[in-house]
């Protein structure tokens, strides 16, 4: 404030640069990081959409999606992404009450449901290889694979992250740095979920309206 | 010499900020369950509408479970990831803007292009006006 008073009475030269640094906490830039990096990855998958936008409908005398998709399989995968969602929501609120053990048990419960929805999609893509309808077999199956898998493989990614959270927690317990590691996978957690909604909106139901 | 005296003003106004705590809200149980209900309604209905094939209409039906779509994303955004205005001095929610207005280019971008190449280039039609 002084600089600024000093400034306007004419009395000392203007400073054109910050004269005190100011102090950084560690890792106080890493939440806006990560949020800009989920934000590239949406880009990445805003391009997969839109491949899937334009080669969804060529089926190249292939089966089309009514043939292929299961609703209910579908219906029940996005159930427990959801109840996983929910899950890792109860974790947060532990966390910032400090409390290790129901962090972790909440982090398991959120695991298991991530696990039990790539099942579903494994069940899923191994039955569609096994009719046939392979990435191969046509534009409209090569770019639901390419869509879906990467989201499916997002999870993979994010379920690795939560398990070495839990050991990480496990052994150091609930200290700065863990906790600013469970928001960033909280956010990227959330984020699956949103790109998901965009799934099994525009791929599954309106694949099957089609 | 007004310059200084804004950047000076400047620096001080982040500084405020910045002090202020790291600027990320946790939510509270109340905020994730009324995400989580809405969510539910949210992916019920359009599954609902789909399977049970309860509109005659297809388009409608389409039009329908892509606004609810929308509508989720959004509630997962409030309730989830709790964005507001406030977190990160607002750079959060402008990354996230500009986010949107990319994809809304690449997406209406790349169906508009791709479709008419499609209608115009059918190999039918180029062997029409070779004759």
């Amino acid at each position: 404030m002084s600089a600024t008073t000093r400034t306007m009475d004419g009395a000392e030269a203007p400073v054109f640069y910050l004269t005190e640094d100011h102090h950084h906490e560690e890792g106080s830039g890493t939440l806006l990081g990560f949020w800009l990096y989920l934000m590239s990855d949406c880009l990445i998958f805003a391009c997969l959409f839109a491949i899937y936008g334009v080669l969804g409908t060529s089926y190249a005398a292939g089966p089309a999606p009514k043939d292929l998709f299961d609703l209910p399989l579908v219906a029940v995968n996005t159930a427990m992404l959801l109840f996983s969602s929910i899950t890792y929501g109860f974790a947060m609120l532990e966390m910032v009450k400090s409390n290790g053990r129901a962090t972790l048990v909440w982090l398991g419960i959120t695991g298991l449901f991530g696990l039990a929805f790539l099942g579903i999609e494994l069940y899923e893509f191994h039955h569609l290889i096994h009719i046939g309808a392979t990435p191969q077999r046509s534009a409209f199956l090569s770019s639901f694979f390419t869509l879906v898998g990467t989201h499916g493989l997002h999870v993979t990614f994010g379920i690795i992250w939560l398990v070495t959270l839990m050991v990480q927690v496990g052994r150091f317990g609930l200290i700065e740095a863990n906790k600013r590691r469970l928001m960033c996978l909280s956010m990227f957690w959330h984020f699956l979920d949103v790109i998901w909604i965009g799934v099994f909106t525009f791929v599954y139901l309106l694949g099957v309206l089609r | 010499m007004s310059a200084p005296i804004t950047h000076h003003e400047g620096a001080h106004h982040e500084d405020a900020h910045h002090h202020a705590g790291g600027g990320h809200s946790h939510g509270s149980l109340k905020s994730y369950l009324i995400g989580f209900l809405l969510s539910v309604v949210l992916t019920a209905i359009p599954f609902w509408l789909v399977m049970g094939d309860v509109l005659d209409s297809r388009q409608l039906t389409g039009f329908i479970i892509v606004g609810f779509a929308a509508v989720q994303i959004v509630v997962h955004i409030i309730f989830f990831l709790h964005m507001d205005t406030r977190s990160e001095q607002g750079w959060t929610m402008m990354a996230l803007i500009f986010t949107i207005i990319v994809v809304v280019i690449a997406l209406s971008g790349s169906l508009w292009v791709m479709y008419h190449l499609n209608a115009n280039t059918m190999p039918f039609h180029d062997m029409q006006q070779m004759r």
